[in-house]
């Protein structure tokens, strides 16, 4: 099933689309006043976008500046190609370590390798700390967003969630009292774990060290107890010098929430005393991204979900309508490198509007790559054979104005002469919920040419 | 100065009227202007589908047509945006090609940009609500937008001002797609509706009695949904209220 036909179930139940709508308009007209207080807002993204593209453009060399650099301070560095590699090296750390639980806080790029089915298939307890990814994960569903993980869902439905697996009172979706009741048992898990799994939002090759933003603090407190903490990172979240953090970490809270920087922003440049600071540094197909000139920009991304928040069809047919891990533009431009034919549909998934390259913190031109991704879907064949056809015929059409002219005619004198049933059959999808223009009786060409006469 | 009409195919076989009204607008104010009779469509479609040849074909056929003209003036940003904006992966280095870059203009922008108008003797007393449609708000920069965190303009508001009795509303979503997207509108028909509907509404609550805009498609999807939900407001091209066609009634 394509965007479209999981989009249409999702818009069918309007009452929810709606809501769903506003939420996330209510978060990016947040993202907006914070935006526009800053003077230097267009500025910043202009510098965070050069500094990305340097880097991109000189990856090997700062990605190796960072493992000198960390290793120095004590870290350990390893290397996964792959999503099965940087799994692999997770269950090895933790079996070396002893570790039977695992308490993990925000990471899209564990998401992307799936690593929670693979510990437990590996019979090791991992829990996600994030509040919102704690309710999905209780769910068995995935993140719908990337900031904010279970926006699909209600107040009402989390109080069910909870009732369920963590005995909260019947009935009661007071968003406090389930929040404290939230707190309580993840405290539990955070005494009680083995070891620690962060996402990291960059890594900074002078200083070695890695920088994690959350807003619940369940990253800091997750890493301060256990002994072992490992951090999982795309290679992309390389960013040259220190000084080079703050224009990500002012642009990265107000695009997201709106916030001016997140609560926690926290530095790890060595283990906790008597502990291990493990990072992994993970490839999976990012190279092959990085060696196309129309997606390569997409590797600037910094993960705020501006773009999702902005997207007016992201709002109205919700996270799981992609059948990607990240939903929305960002997601469905790295979901068409990654695998084009099994996510064919979501380079046209878009009005092509553009709100979100305007949106992006980093200038990531979004709607541009979803334009040359549909140029991609055609030449792999895998557009449509109908649409190939009507395309074809169309282009050919109009190559030839006689017949252009000829066939407006046509249409214009025969479909207003048609009976409602034939002209709205179900053939016409634009008829299901609109009408058709009036036909007129002369085009503009036909009107024009009498004038000259 | 010799301007080249470029009317959008759709509109020269469906909206014949707001196509003349634009033919109009420009020689009410003394301009110089013909239609090029062997024009079809830019390739649009085409393009935003994905078929990279067949859009190309269209734009070498649009070049050859449109080179000679000083400028070429359409009543859509959304065609405007392909030859100033996307036409370059097709056209670049061909003879032409930087000339009709740079003197393609939608109609608004021209008479903002170009001419300069500082009256327009007609009137429109109405409360008119202006749908910013993408690609020209976006691409070709009609008006500033509410992502990005720079100065507040309106190339269609400065110009609709010069219009006698005309009132505007305000929107609370002042930018947002109304959801056509041309094939969009049919593939993904259950968001692009949605979408739609929601714009209307926006309009509606300000309490707007015509919705106007610089592209018709955009309009005439959102005409579809107010004629089938038999809904108290109408749609009409920024060019008809421009060339005075009101005609008293609504």
């Amino acid at each position: 099933m394509g965007h479209s036909e999981k989009a249409s179930k999702f818009v069918a139940n309007s009452e929810r689309m709606h809501w769903h709508d506003k939420a996330l308009w209510f978060v990016r007209e947040k993202r907006d006043l914070a935006a526009h207080q800053l003077d230097e807002w267009e500025e910043l993204r202009r510098v965070a976008s050069e500094i990305k593209s340097h880097t991109m453009d000189r990856l090997d060399y700062y990605l190796e500046e960072f493992e000198k650099n960390a290793k120095q301070k004590g870290l350990h560095i390893h290397w996964a190609r792959d999503a099965r590699e940087h799994n692999e090296i997770v269950l090895n750390l933790l079996l070396a370590h002893g570790a039977k639980r695992v308490v993990k806080s925000k990471s899209m790029l564990t998401e992307e390798c799936h690593l929670n089915p693979f510990l437990e298939k590996n019979n090791i307890e991992i829990v996600d700390t994030d509040l919102g990814e704690r309710i999905v994960q209780l769910r068995r569903e995935a993140p719908s967003h990337i900031v904010l993980p279970a926006i699909h869902l209600k107040k009402e439905e989390v109080g069910k969630t909870f009732e369920e697996f963590l005995n909260t009172q019947k009935d009661n979706c007071d968003p406090t009292y389930l929040t404290r009741e939230a707190r309580k048992h993840l405290r539990e898990k955070f005494l009680t774990a083995d070891a620690s799994i962060t996402g990291v939002n960059f890594a900074i090759a002078q200083t070695g060290g890695v920088v994690v933003c959350t807003n619940e603090g369940n990253a800091d407190i997750g890493t301060s107890l256990p002994k072992l903490h490992i951090a999982s990172m795309g290679i992309e979240k390389i960013i040259p010098r220190l000084e080079d953090l703050s224009i990500f970490t002012r642009l990265l809270a107000r695009s997201a929430t709106g916030q001016p920087i997140t609560t926690y922003t926290s530095h790890f440049h060595a283990p906790i005393e008597g502990g291990e600071l493990h990072i992994i540094i993970v490839d999976n197909g990012r190279s092959d991204i990085l060696s196309n000139s129309d997606f390569k920009e997409s590797l600037h991304c910094i993960r705020c979900g501006a773009c999702l928040n902005t997207c007016p069809v992201y709002r109205r047919s919700g996270g799981y309508s992609y059948g990607y891990i990240i939903p929305g533009p960002i997601g469905s431009t790295l979901g068409a490198s990654r695998d084009l034919q099994a996510n064919k549909t979501l380079p046209f998934a878009c009005t092509l509007c553009a709100s979100c390259s305007n949106v992006c913190p980093s200038k990531i031109g979004l709607h541009n790559q979803l334009y040359k991704h549909r140029q991609n879907v055609v030449k792999a064949g895998l557009l449509g054979a109908k649409k190939r056809a009507i395309l074809k015929v169309t282009a050919w059409v109009m190559k030839h104005p006689l017949l252009f002219d000829f066939m407006g005619l046509v249409v214009r004198k025969i479909v207003p002469i048609l009976p409602r049933s034939i002209v709205y059959s179900k053939a016409n999808v634009w008829g299901r919920n609109r009408e058709l223009p009036k036909f007129p009786k002369k085009s503009f060409k036909e009107l024009y040419k009498e004038r000259i006469k | 100065m010799k301007i080249g009409l470029f009317i959008p195919c759709f509109m020269n076989e469906l909206y014949p009227e707001a196509s003349m009204a634009t033919l109009r607008v420009l020689e009410n104010l003394g301009l110089d202007v013909e239609y090029p009779m062997n024009q079809t469509c830019c390739g649009q479609p085409m393009a935003n589908s994905g078929c990279y040849h067949k859009a190309k074909e269209l734009a070498k056929r649009f070049l050859k047509i449109f080179k000679d003209y000083d400028y070429i003036v359409a009543p859509s940003g959304s065609c405007v945006a392909m030859v100033r904006v996307n036409y370059a992966q097709f056209l670049e280095g061909e003879e032409g090609f930087e000339q009709i870059k740079n003197n393609t203009y939608e109609l608004v922008e021209f008479l903002h940009d170009v001419i300069k108008p500082t009256t327009m003797s007609v009137s429109f007393p109405y409360r008119v609500g202006i749908h910013n449609s993408c690609h020209g708000h976006r691409e070709l920069g009609m008006a500033s937008m509410s992502e990005r965190n720079l100065p507040e303009f309106s190339k269609i508001k400065k110009i609709l001002s010069l219009v006698n009795d005309i009132e505007f509303v305000t929107l609370r979503r002042n930018d947002e797609c109304c959801g056509f997207g041309g094939i969009f509108s049919v593939t993904e028909e259950a968001v692009s509706v949605a979408m739609g509907i929601d714009r209307v509404n926006d309009h509606l609550n300000a309490k707007a009695e015509v919705i106007t805009g610089i592209d018709m498609s955009c309009l005439m999807h959102m005409q579809g949904i107010i004629d089938r939900q038999k809904l108290p407001i109408k749609t009409m091209h920024i060019a008809q209220i421009l060339a005075g066609d009101y005609d008293g009634t609504l």
